[in-house]
């Protein structure tokens, strides 16, 4: 069964722990070509409501539909339109760069020969191919992340802190490739603490705070007042 | 897909253990000195009590199989790949039997070494019935894993999780260790007691269905936040 | 039931005042003599633990499958009644054992079972306490196979025993025993009811303070 979507919607999503409150009545939507950027501080819930639209934990209340559908009638097929990137980069450090990306390839039904060369190339590892993944720096072990997330071609795109520990010239690399995706009909969504970063590549701001929605918003120049504004001063 | 991603998963851990041979090393010299430390405990006069050699190998299964259950996860637990293993289109069950194959052949290699030595040092005759002493441990390992391999699973991003293992593990396997020990006994009486191995056989191979199959259903909704 | 809750008590109480009376008043096992009458306490012991079994474990798996809350508060109150009564039929079977076969512990298939279903039920209060954020599901599981695994363990441990010689523990019941039995196991049974009811009662309550804490935050 093939799944597509073109908007995702979450529907008054709560999800608490006992008394802890993580999320508390989100409602907010995104559509093809959107960046959509999740701003708040630590522990504000940006990384929940990431993994809520990542089908890896469920709401306590309320829903999350792709397309218009709830996850639970997608079914497993579902998860071939999403791809992830934490900060915890989802890489094997034993095998090789090369191994990681056949293996994922593969796990999505995708042909290793022809699409793990060409990711090899884009993130500009294709000289270390062959190399454990334990022995790269930082910014290697990003690139060759950000490739296994997007091997796929995912239509919602989520990121969590994509930004931690990059060098300028990576941050460039990885924020132009954002605006390509958005370009081409993915759904992004960017949670970052990163103000400076989000400024200028997002297109939407959802600005969280101790799991609340504070504001939805087209970007505008500003981003920083405005964040300071609603979130920083109580 | 779901036979694929359940090999994919399996070819990976083993080409992620051939690399170092890490957990089978460890665990290979664990179970031996698991075996010397009950042989020395039990050994009296150079001879040990009647039925020691069974109850020593099953040990030494249960104690070092609980060992590699925790680091396999922990495999998967450093860089959070158990997240992007999840977020695979494949139903999740798939990867809940590609860890569970992969145990099973971690143990069997084990079996392999500990059988022979077992028999070397406490001169039992374990080769007798080598087709029914296969199906016993065939029997045993498969029960211990299944629900193993769920609970190491589950535990992944629990606290204290590698005293809960454990905790949890034993009791609820306790069939499969009195199943494996009385079966294994059973061959290594004089007379060989075949029937009795084989209703030993036909109870392990009960709890197997059992359990694979309930970990099979709880597989998914353990597994999601 | 919330009406009921007093009421039964009441009759629970009278039941466990009433009991000696009617337990002194049962005619004496042959063999065993005064000792035999703990089987009064014991065996219903068993009767209350195996009712909160049941409940935790099928709570367990409503709890796993749906995600009920209430689904997790009968499978946390059956698995702490488990503890409870598991605790008394293990003090009263091997006190039994002493004076009636003069060794505390020979691993009849009864006890055996019941310890072992003891240490897994304490196991979940264990995993509910350590376990860290989303530990509830993990103690759903272990209740849940620590459910399906007691048929498995009683199985195997009676195998296991007969290759020994063992003394009945069970003994025979004389018909006139039957009564006080009859109205022992049905306390004990009341008792467990009641206090899984109370149990989930508590649990509603700071469920309640939860949704009352969130409610609170919720308000801009």
């Amino acid at each position: 069964m093939r799944v597509d979507f073109t908007s995702v919607q979450l529907v008054d999503v709560s999800r608490h722990f006992g008394r802890r409150r993580a999320l508390s009545h989100v409602t907010l939507a995104a559509a093809s070509g959107d960046i959509l950027g999740l701003l708040g501080p630590n522990g504000a819930g940006k990384s929940t409501l990431i993994t809520i639209l990542a089908t890896l934990s469920t709401p306590t209340t309320g829903e999350v539909r792709y397309g218009g559908q709830p996850a639970a009638r997608l079914g497993p097929a579902l998860r071939i339109r999403i791809g992830l990137l934490a900060h915890e980069l989802h890489l094997y450090p034993e095998l090789s760069a090369r191994q990681n990306l056949a293996f994922f390839a593969q796990l999505y039904g995708l042909d290793p020969r022809s699409t793990v060369d060409a990711a090899l190339e884009s993130a500009g590892l294709a000289d270390r191919a062959d190399d454990a993944v334990s022995g790269f720096s930082r910014g290697m072990r990003q690139r060759l992340a950000l490739e296994r997330a997007l091997l796929h071609h995912p239509r919602l795109v989520l990121f969590d802190e994509p930004f931690t520990g990059l060098d300028d010239r990576a941050v460039g690399i990885v924020s132009d490739r954002l605006r390509a995706l958005a370009a081409g009909g993915a759904i992004v969504v960017l949670a970052t603490h990163d103000l400076d970063l989000a400024d200028g590549l997002v297109t939407r701001v959802a600005l969280v705070r101790s799991g609340r929605l504070v504001s939805d918003e087209p970007a505008s120049t500003g981003l920083r007042a405005r964040y300071r504004a609603l979130i920083g001063a109580a | 897909m779901f036979v694929r991603t359940a090999w994919l998963v399996l070819r990976k851990d083993f080409a992620i253990e051939v690399k170092s041979l890490e957990v089978l090393t460890t665990t290979l010299f664990f179970a031996i000195s698991c075996v010397l430390i009950f042989a020395f405990a039990f050994v009296k006069n150079g001879q040990a009590p009647e039925d020691a050699a069974a109850g020593i190998l099953w040990i030494a299964i249960a104690f070092s199989g609980t060992l590699a259950l925790g680091r396999t996860f922990e495999r998967e637990r450093y860089s959070e790949t158990l997240r992007a293993l999840l977020l695979a289109p494949a139903p999740r069950p798939a990867l809940y039997v590609g860890k569970l194959l992969g145990m099973l052949a971690l143990l069997a290699v084990a079996e392999l070494l500990l059988v022979p030595l077992i028999a070397f040092l406490f001169q039992a005759a374990l080769f007798s019935r080598p087709l029914l002493l296969a199906a016993i441990l065939a029997g045993g390992t498969v029960g211990f894993s299944a629900v193993g391999t769920l609970f190491a699973a589950m535990l992944v991003r629990a606290r204290s999780r590698d005293v809960l293992l454990p905790i949890l593990l034993y009791p609820i396997t306790i069939p499969v260790i009195i199943g494996g020990v009385r079966g294994t006994a059973a061959l290594l009486a004089s007379p060989v007691d075949e029937p009795g191995a084989i209703m030993w056989i036909g109870i392990l191979a009960a709890f197997d269905v059992v359990f694979v199959t309930l970990s099979l259903w709880t597989f998914e909704p353990l597994m999601t936040e | 039931m919330k009406k009921a809750f007093i009421p039964l008590l009441s009759v629970v109480a009278v039941m466990f005042v009433v009991a000696p009376f009617l337990i002194a008043n049962a005619p004496y096992e042959s063999t065993m003599g005064l000792i035999q009458k703990i089987f009064y306490y014991h065996v219903p012991s068993w009767f209350a633990m195996y009712l909160a079994i049941g409940v935790s474990g099928v709570a367990s798996a409503i709890y796993l499958f749906k995600g009920t809350p209430i689904a997790d508060a009968y499978a946390n109150a059956g698995a702490e009644v488990a503890v409870v009564f598991g605790l008394c039929g293990l003090i009263t079977g091997p006190l039994w054992g002493r004076v009636a076969w003069g060794v505390w512990w020979q691993w009849d298939v009864r006890l055996t079972t019941a310890l072992l279903l003891e240490l897994i039920f304490v196991a979940y209060l264990m995993v509910r306490r350590y376990g860290g954020p989303g530990a509830e599901k993990l103690a759903a599981a272990t209740a849940l196979f620590g459910t399906a695994t007691a048929p498995f363990v009683y199985k195997s441990v009676d195998i296991w025993r007969t290759v020994h010689p063992q003394t009945s523990v069970i003994p025979t019941l004389k018909p006139s025993m039957g009564g006080p039995f009859a109205f022992s196991a049905l306390a004990f049974l009341l008792l467990s009811t009641l206090l899984l009811t109370a149990r989930v009662h508590l649990a509603k309550r700071q469920m309640m303070v939860d949704q009352l804490y969130l409610a609170h935050e919720d308000q801009p």
